[in-house]
């Protein structure tokens, strides 16, 4: 499965990506809010060719009733591709990997959220993926985090989003498909990590690959700049969304 | 980035100070407002050690030292005494559940009647699918109690119902109701706008009920514009 | 948005505006809202397209597979139509497994596509007898404002006409990083759509937005296309418990026809 390369790794400055990117460049990004006119918040957000959709029901009441919390309202994430949103089609309906994703989408949203005034009540988010070019789980929290402060919840911060990590030695951000296919030396390491804005607390970790220990450090630094760079994209659409 | 500043007027709100000393400006969640420790973080806001940041994505307003922010999107919160529009979905033997569009379902308890209605006649007083006018009296933990013992309050008879975003109720109704007295002026039309977003007219004709929905959604669309009352004005004259 | 049904003094008002050929946002009981068709929601479909009438949006993706042709049809490939009600579009939509207004609807959209004639089965063979493409359409609501049936058809025929099958490697498998070179072959004059034809009262409107929808008594989709200078109705179904009249039939086969032309007026500059 890995190949041994024959040749010395090349160094990290003429290492070049298959898509010409520098190593830290984060894909060209779109947000915009208020795409679904029956949500309570709605949002898209590219990285690229990776295209996700939010909505946002809620607060609003949840069935089955023994369900209910009566100290708070519940964060429920649906998170899918879309049939035809990857090369070999996706029978409609959740599979393993979307109910992981939904799970850990959940759980990297919750922390911001302050539900104690809703109890009862369910939080429905719908996250949903139109083109799959990898990256797809951080391009969907992202969606779902501007959704969710355009519905008027009550949040701390926004929640963002990016996948980092290695392509052999090198270290990079925003891997795209082609780039988790990664084989050469080390292979592939994809991070998807996903952090409060403007804090060091991360909700979301999960990796994939080849990585020591004390590369981590690193490719979080790489992380945290680039949550940086989409905070502000997250910023700018929701204060367009008021312009129109 | 230009801004142009609504001036929203809460009908509900006590403050009735002029908005020259109230500074606004739309925040996202985590946004710092305002620097000092003089400010007081009111709702919507929170303190982090000498910041005032937003806890929701709004419309942030400085007024004096007291910082909070407006919610200007998102589904309606029920409060005490809310006056509401809302859809019968149940009759049950003491009263009736009614659909009021939030996250909370309500009930109206057939003591809160404006008169007095006998078990028997129930459904012929409200039956599914009617409409009422009514005050939210009481929230807890089993829900929303309504009453529609008051002026204004009732079933809503001929007309139709709709819905614009709650938030944007306060422009509609404007300062001390003086938009909405406008509107029911030139259209002709009896209007009752409820605080969870939904509102009814009733008008002598289709034409004046069609012209009374279009310019409150007209109205509720705008989020930031000032110098409204000028804009409804022109509008009823291009739309005679 | 909300769920909350339609009230019975709203539903009496709508039903008087129609009978005076009113409607809230002024138009005529059968024009349509103002319609854009764009194309390539995902790269990675071999052809795709996005609807919206008014606030409704309905987005359609085509993936071709190679697969077995059925025994009582040797000679010709396959057309499947999928796709869900996503919760996405509408507070009423559950998630789960697709409920009946899902089924219906595309059921509906695979009846008109598949009667119409506008894709050749037998043009989508590989190998006589082994080998054939099976053409298969997903359709998701992205909002539900009325008339998702309407713009579900027109999103799959939009899809459809866009769509390359994709290449062949060396050992007969589809290779996505080769170019296509091959248009799907789909009859380029015949663009089949559904009208779906409201009863309110005594009155037949279209392109109903989602409150209308809510306030109206029955419903009758038509798929209708045009071959050459004739028409043809290729699948109907009513919908609802209220009855329609013969006359009211009959009123619509009087206009139908022309209003397929309208409708094929306003969809023409995008394709």
């Amino acid at each position: 499965m890995k190949k041994i390369s024959k040749m010395p790794t090349k160094e990290k400055e003429t290492f070049k990506r298959p898509d010409g990117r520098k190593l830290a460049e984060i894909r060209k990004m779109y947000a915009k809010v208020g795409i679904i006119p029956n949500a309570d918040g709605s949002a898209i957000f590219a990285f690229g060719d990776t295209v996700a959709i939010a909505a946002v029901y809620g607060p609003r009441q949840l069935h089955p009733q023994h369900m209910q919390d009566p100290a708070t309202g519940i964060l429920r994430v649906n998170y899918d591709l879309l049939s035809f949103s990857v090369y070999e089609r996706k029978k409609p309906g959740p599979n393993r990997r979307s109910q992981e994703i939904s799970k850990v989408t959940e759980w990297a949203l919750s922390p911001v959220l302050d539900l104690k005034e809703f109890p009862n009540t369910v939080i429905d988010v719908q996250v949903y993926i139109l083109q799959a070019d990898a990256g797809t789980r951080t391009a969907g929290i992202n969606a779902a985090s501007l959704a969710l402060a355009h519905a008027g919840i009550p949040m701390r911060s926004l929640v963002c989003s990016v996948s980092v990590g290695k392509l052999d030695k090198n270290l990079v951000v925003d891997l795209n498909k082609e780039e988790e296919d990664y084989e050469e030396g080390e292979g592939a390491t994809d991070f998807p990590v996903a952090k409060i804005a403007n804090t060091e607390k991360y909700t979301l970790l999960q990796l994939d690959g080849k990585i020591q220990p004390e590369t981590v450090k690193k490719v979080l630094d790489l992380a945290d700049k680039a949550c940086d760079e989409i905070y502000e994209v997250q910023k700018k659409a929701l204060k367009e969304v008021v312009e129109q | 980035m230009k801004n142009h500043i609504n001036e929203a007027y809460e009908a509900t709100d006590t403050l009735n100070d002029e908005s020259s000393a109230k500074k606004r400006k739309i925040v996202v969640p985590g946004e710092i407002i305002a620097t000092g420790e003089d400010y007081l973080p009111s709702e919507g806001a929170r303190r982090e050690k000498e910041n005032v940041l937003a806890n929701r994505f709004g419309l942030a307003e400085e007024s004096g030292r007291v910082v909070k922010v407006i919610a200007i999107t998102g589904a309606f919160i029920p409060r005490k005494n809310n006056v509401i529009i809302g859809r019968v979905t149940q009759v049950t033997f003491n009263g009736w559940i009614i659909d009021i569009d939030s996250a909370y379902q309500a009930f109206l308890p057939i003591d809160e009647s404006p008169r007095f209605i006998s078990k028997s006649e129930m459904n012929q007083f409200l039956d599914i699918g009617d409409v009422i006018v009514a005050k939210i009296w009481s929230i807890n933990a089993r829900g929303i109690d309504l009453s529609l013992k008051g002026k204004g309050l009732g079933k809503l008879e001929k007309g139709f119902v709709f819905r614009i975003i709650p938030n944007r109720v306060p422009r509609v109704i404007g300062r001390e109701g003086s938009m909405i007295t406008l509107i029911k002026e030139k259209a002709g039309c009896n209007i009752t706008v409820g605080q969870n977003g939904w509102i009814w007219v009733s008008g002598p004709s289709s034409d004046e009920e069609i012209k009374a929905r279009k310019i409150i959604e007209f109205i509720a669309d705008k989020v930031h514009v000032s110098g409204l009352t000028e804009l409804v004005e022109e509008w009823f004259e291009k739309n005679k | 948005m909300s769920s909350m049904d339609c009230s019975n003094i709203t539903k009496e008002t709508i039903k008087r505006m129609f009978a005076e050929g009113k409607r809230f946002d002024s138009r005529g009981l059968f024009d349509f809202r103002p319609i854009e068709v764009s194309f390539n929601v995902s790269n990675k479909a071999e052809g795709s397209a996005r609807v919206k009438i008014g606030k409704t949006e309905v987005v359609a993706g085509v993936k071709m597979e190679i697969g077995e042709p059925y025994p009582d049809s040797l000679d010709k490939g396959n057309l499947t139509v999928s796709g869900d009600l996503l919760p996405l579009a509408s507070p009423r939509f559950e998630a789960g497994p697709p409920k009946f207004n899902a089924v219906e609807l595309l059921r509906l959209v695979d009846r008109v596509i598949r009667h119409s004639g506008i894709l050749d089965f037998k043009k989508l063979v590989i190998t006589p007898g082994e080998k054939v493409w099976t053409v298969i359409i997903d359709i998701y609501p992205i909002n539900d404002d009325g008339n998702i049936i309407d713009a579900a058809s027109i999103a799959a025929v939009a899809a459809l006409k866009k769509t390359m099958v994709p290449a062949l490697d060396e050992n007969g498998r589809i290779d996505y990083h080769k170019e296509s070179k091959t248009p799907l072959q789909i009859e380029k004059d015949i663009l089949p759509v559904t009208l779906t034809f409201f009863k309110l009262g005594d009155s037949l409107a279209l392109d109903l937005a989602r409150e209308e929808e809510e306030a109206c008594d029955a419903r009758v989709v038509f798929g209708i296309s045009k071959l050459g200078d004739e028409y043809f109705i290729n699948s109907c179904q009513k919908g609802e418990e209220v009855p329609l009249t013969k006359k009211e039939i009959d009123q619509i086969m009087g206009i139908i026809s022309e209003k397929f032309e309208k409708l094929n007026e306003k969809l023409k500059k995008f394709f």
